[in-house]
């Protein structure tokens, strides 16, 4: 693998706060946290539901349903411009342009009642209004072949509920790619797919970002996905970052607990088990933990420490950082020392 | 589609006809004779038994229903036991009237209730939602007559703003071609009359534009508000879509429907005449033709004019339904 700091930042996330103002009060649900996503290359953005990674998503999207979201911290540099304080008028100018999105839900992220053409000529025509709608189409139908949809002419024709899950997919990653974007971030883009979809898919995915150098940031929840796509993975848990490593490493050496539990409950196909292993309790709601590791827990490594401070982001490689008080050099030397006596 | 409105025009037809039955039976129940209204209070016994007589209502009443039905096949809606003009004829411009005054209401009201509606649910919650909700719910329960007195006596009476009564000038009148006054009026080249005609129609039009403005209002919020929540209005924004078009179009032609439905059901109701708003406003429009025949009981007036309005009623829920599959694409009937 290319060394990152070779390739240019595209995307720097620094210290990244999104809230939620609710009648039970502010919940953070994306907790201060920083990672980048450099030129050309698959992120993965892991976690379970409630880990922040959606919220992630939109808040560089701009897309924070507001109120009650509001960005409340933070900055979120693309080509070293902080889009977090843009207005939305703006965003409106990034939006599909320098960043685009397809989400999870391809049955119902298109609208019904527009034709397929309306919608990716619409696309088009936002950020050049000086093309024709011919031009608009023509480039359509070349972007929809580029993502493997056949008879693409016939189908600008078509409305939505006309094609199946797996081609609206593609319409919505045809629709993300028309204005060439910088970065693509795909929320769950496979969740909602069958099984054999789901990998020509991401075959796709990994294909386009080969073929057009776009950067991807794949969010989420699903192991498996990040293996067969990602160059580099970050593990979010209740809002924030608890590991991030490159995609051998995370395999073969996961540092953090709550990393090397979902590791473990990923079913092996290989051993018959009666239990599938998955880790106790469930994913605290954030802000509810204010001191100490958020997975202190469900962690079977917890000692006192875990709930009196809270850890930060350890290195514990090259590329490789882990929010974890067993990364500490002394944590480990008092271990060790405590382990001898005994 | 030609299909499915055969199917639907044919399912009229029993519709139309219980609805007939029921109205023929229930006037024959008011006490009350055509004959005696007619000749007045004075009227001697054979002189009432004569009248009756040759206005046919001591036939049985089934053989008077079948006589009436068998007018209608035919196209004829009978003739008033008053003025003795045939109904067909004589109901045209009372029609004219009430539509004209309905649908220039209905403007009013899918103008400014589909838009507040709108912003109301673009700006949930602000200060514009809340005014916008509470002037709808006041909308809703105000009762015309006093809304529509209120009017006149500030509009007409105390400012002088505008006329309070009738459809046109008396010293003036419209010269009558398709009895539609606005559209009479500009085919005669006539500005001035019709800048009157128009003066007319405001306060009657507001009157009877309240209370669908303010149904329109709300289904259009509580409509928009759910789309607003969905995916693909998530997605038009993603592609950097300014809020303005995505509410107006990608949000807007998916909440339509249920706005349509209540549309069509409160231009159906306004096309059968409102019977306050044009008694307070003097305007002879259906509502009162019809009320005005039940006072002297003139039994093929009310039975047929209520018989025609019931047709337009289901009519523009027909044409509705057939609006459907234009907005969406994914209804189709057969």
């Amino acid at each position: 693998m290319e060394r990152l700091n070779m390739r240019k930042k595209l995307l720097e996330i620094k210290g990244l706060q999104t809230t939620f103002f609710t009648d039970d009060g502010q919940i953070p649900a994306v907790d201060n946290i920083d990672f980048s996503v450099y030129e050309g290359e698959i992120v993965g953005i892991v976690g379970e539901s409630g880990s922040g990674k959606s919220v992630t998503s939109l808040s560089i999207m701009g897309l924070i349903p507001s109120p009650p979201g509001k960005i409340t911290g933070g900055e979120i540099l693309l080509d070293g411009k902080n889009i977090a304080a843009y207005t939305d008028k703006q965003m409106q100018k990034v939006r599909g342009k320098d960043v685009a999105m397809i989400f999870q839900e391809p049955m119902t992220s298109l609208n019904p009642l527009f034709t397929i053409g309306d919608q990716l000529k619409e696309a088009i025509l936002i950020h050049s209004p000086k093309w024709s709608k011919k031009e608009a189409l023509a480039r359509a139908v070349e972007i929809m072949k580029l993502v493997g949809l056949p008879r693409a002419e016939a189908l600008l024709k078509d409305y939505p509920h006309q094609l199946s899950g797996g081609m609206r997919q593609r319409v919505m990653i045809a629709m993300a790619l028309l204005c060439n974007p910088k970065v693509l971030i795909a929320d769950e883009p496979t969740t909602a797919l069958d099984v054999t979809i789901q990998a020509q898919i991401l075959q796709l995915m990994k294909d386009l970002n080969h073929r057009l150098n776009t950067a991807v940031l794949l969010i989420t929840h699903d192991l498996g996905v990040v293996a067969e796509t990602c160059e580099r993975v970050i593990v979010m848990y209740a809002g924030q970052i608890v590991e991030e490593a490159p995609i051998a490493e995370i395999f073969a050496e996961p540092k953090h607990p709550y990393t090397q539990g979902l590791i473990k409950s990923v079913p092996d196909m290989r051993y018959k088990k009666d239990n599938l292993y998955s880790i106790p309790g469930t994913v605290p709601k954030p802000g509810s933990i204010k001191v100490g590791c958020r997975f202190a827990a469900r962690c079977e490594y917890a000692m006192e420490r875990c709930t009196q401070e809270t850890p930060p982001l350890y290195e514990a490689g090259e590329q490789h950082k882990s929010r974890c008080f067993l990364q500490d050099e002394q944590e480990v030397k008092q271990r060790v020392e405590r382990f001898i006596e005994s | 589609m030609i299909n499915y409105m055969g199917k639907r025009l044919l399912q009229l037809v029993p519709v139309l006809l219980g609805m007939t039955f029921i109205v023929f039976m229930l006037i024959r129940a008011i006490p009350g004779n055509p004959a005696q209204v007619i000749l007045g209070q004075l009227a001697t016994k054979e002189a009432v038994a004569a009248l009756t007589e040759s206005l046919g209502l001591n036939k049985p009443w089934y053989t008077q229903y079948f006589n009436y039905l068998a007018g209608i096949f035919q196209g004829d809606l009978g003739v008033s036991l008053r003025t003795k003009v045939p109904v067909s004829q004589e109901i045209f411009p009372y029609l004219a009237a009430t539509a004209e005054l309905a649908l220039f209401a209905m403007i009013i009201a899918i103008i400014i209730g589909v838009n507040a509606g709108i912003i109301s649910a673009w700006f949930q919650n602000s200060w514009f939602d809340y005014l916008a909700m509470v002037i709808a719910l006041i909308g809703v329960s105000v009762p015309i007559f006093w809304l529509g007195l209120m009017e006149q006596w500030v509009f007409g009476n105390q400012l002088g703003w505008l006329p309070t009564s009738g459809r046109a000038d008396v010293r003036d009148p419209v010269t009558a071609i398709t009895h539609f006054y606005l559209v009479d009026t500009l085919l005669q080249g006539r500005f001035d009359q019709f800048i009157e005609v128009l003066k007319r129609l405001i306060l009657p039009g507001i009157a009877l534009a309240t209370i669908p403005m303010a149904i329109i209002a709300r289904i259009t919020r509580s409509s928009m508000l759910e789309v607003m929540r969905s995916d693909y209005v998530r997605t038009a924004r993603a592609k950097g879509q300014k809020m303005f078009i995505v509410i107006y179009k990608h949000a807007l032609k998916n909440a339509i429907i249920p706005v349509l439905t209540v549309i069509g059901l409160q231009t159906g109701l306004l096309l059968g005449g409102a019977i306050l708003t044009e008694t307070i406003f003097s305007w002879p429009g259906i509502g009162r033709y019809i009320y005005d025949a039940i006072g002297f009981r003139d039994y093929p007036v009310i039975q047929s004019g209520i018989l025609v309005v019931a047709f337009i009623f289901i009519m523009i829920n027909l044409i509705v339904d057939l609006l459907y599959s234009v907005v969406d694409p994914r209804i189709k009937y057969k």
